[in-house]
């Protein structure tokens, strides 16, 4: 299959009603591979990830300019199926919020919405998912239990496998270790080590070790415009732009 | 402003500790060459039981940093100050150990030893002046000394040259002063490494400055 899932960002702009949230943003986002974004609370990490998916358009007043590609595709042009849209770009969230069902009901989700009925075929699916989340030796034998039953890090681990279970090409991280513990923030950081291979991830962090850890790339976001966007070894070693060199290093002004 | 007040104190101990660490390594080649001319065998003991207070003051800096990289993460321009002085204890650490092999030297040289040396005491003030730039380039972050230090060192290797040969000279001249004029060729080539050190720690300047160490362009 020749299509691609790199993401393409020229002269975006975002607003919440008068509040210019996102300015002129560019970017250029590599398929198979993890690009982390930091910068301080209510910069516009969270408003730029909800853009790839167009979750924004749930937001009343928001108005977005400039043009974001998926491969060839101009997501926020006319006659865009968002609902596939959102099937190939998949999103955790910062806290676990696994729907109030049993573990197996919540990795099959995505597919039976998407038509699947066969059990045999839904089984494979939520095998293979909560497989590929590192999640399948601890909860095989507690696949028809609550799944608001499992741990902190299990839960996030099976929003991981239900966003993997709608076979998403990109998947979206808006701080999804913030509420863990470092063990299983170790385990999350592993899996996204592996899933990197097949899947174009961008990843919001305050973690700056965590960023460092685990991304090829990282853009510093600062009021709503991304300042400096390169190789993580270069932007935590050797930043260009002393906003990102006060910023890493703990320091303001 | 900064936030980071623990990390800027914690910085500075560092840099207190180097200053000193460089202070006693300057004292040292002094010392080292002092005893040298002047044949003071006591002065040399001195410089080599010394040497062990400056492996010392190696070690708390070195744990001092490792503890900074551990507890305060520090990042880019931080993160390159604290493995900079990591990187640059080991060349003073290895000056040292220099001033200590000449002091040795001189106890083995007899009676006539070092005397009218006018070449090895130069080199020596020299590379002295070297090493101080080298960490004032340090904690001033003065990319230009830094950088001026491999000029500097170009002055040292021809006075090395000019000893060499006067050394050479002395040899067929006079075979007797043989064991001398050798014992002293390894005080110059001791003094010439110092040199060397210095220019890398002038390179590990560039590098905490720069975020670009020259070796690796």
């Amino acid at each position: 299959m020749d299509e691609r899932f790199n993401i393409t960002v020229r002269g975006c702009d975002l607003y919440y009603g008068d509040l210019h949230a996102l300015k002129n943003i560019n970017i250029d986002i590599e398929e198979h591979a993890v690009t982390a974004l930091i910068g301080p609370s209510g910069c516009g990490k969270s408003t730029f990830i909800r853009m790839l998916n167009r979750m924004n358009d749930l937001v009343d007043d928001c108005r977005i300019t400039g043009e974001i590609k998926i491969g060839e595709q101009d997501i926020y042009a006319k006659g865009t199926d968002v609902t596939m849209l959102r099937k190939n770009v998949g999103m955790v969230f910062q806290k676990p919020n696994p729907f109030p069902m049993s573990v197996y009901d919540n990795v099959a989700f995505a597919p039976r919405t998407f038509g699947i009925r066969r059990k045999r075929e839904l089984d494979g699916i939520v095998e293979h998912s909560l497989r590929r989340a590192g999640l399948w030796d601890e909860a095989r034998d507690r696949l028809r239990k609550n799944a608001l039953d499992l741990s902190g890090g299990q839960q996030q681990r099976l929003c991981i496998a239900r966003a993997l279970a709608a076979d998403p090409k990109i998947l979206l991280m808006d701080e999804p270790t913030s509420a863990l513990d470092p063990i299983s923030t170790g385990i999350i950081e592993e899996l996204i080590d592996e899933l990197e291979l097949d899947y174009t991830i961008v990843i919001v962090t305050h973690n700056m070790q965590q960023a460092a850890r685990i991304s090829h790339k990282t853009a510093f976001f600062l009021l709503g415009e991304i300042v400096e966007y390169g190789r993580t070894e270069d932007i935590f070693t050797n930043p260009k732009d002393k906003r990102t060199e006060n910023y890493i290093t703990g320091r303001f002004g | 402003m900064s936030i980071r007040v623990r990390y800027e104190k914690e910085l500075r101990g560092v840099f207190d500790n180097l200053v000193l660490m460089c202070r006693y390594i300057e004292v040292a080649i002094e010392k080292s060459i002092k005893a040298l001319t002047d044949l003071d065998y006591e002065l040399a003991r001195e410089v080599c039981e010394e040497d062990q207070l400056i492996d010392k003051m190696e070690r708390d800096i070195e744990q001092s940093c490792l503890k900074i990289l551990v507890m305060e993460h520090p990042l880019a321009s931080d993160f390159r100050e604290v493995s900079a002085a990591l990187k640059m204890i080991t060349d003073l650490e290895r000056i040292g150990d220099q001033a200590h092999d000449i002091a040795e030297i001189t106890t083995k040289l007899g009676e006539d030893g070092g005397s009218k040396l006018v070449n090895i005491p130069r080199m020596a003030a020299i590379v002295v002046q070297m090493v101080k730039d080298g960490v004032q380039a340090y904690i001033n972050r003065d990319l230009v000394l830094a950088r001026s230090l491999e000029k500097t060192d170009d002055k040292v290797d021809d006075l090395f040259r000019v000893i060499r040969s006067d050394l050479t000279a002395l040899i067929r001249r006079d075979p007797d002063s043989a064991e001398r004029a050798i014992m002293l060729m390894m005080v110059a080539k001791y003094l010439e490494r110092i040199g060397d050190h210095a220019i890398n720690i002038g390179e590990w300047v560039e590098y905490a400055i720069t975020g670009s160490h020259p070796k690796k362009e």
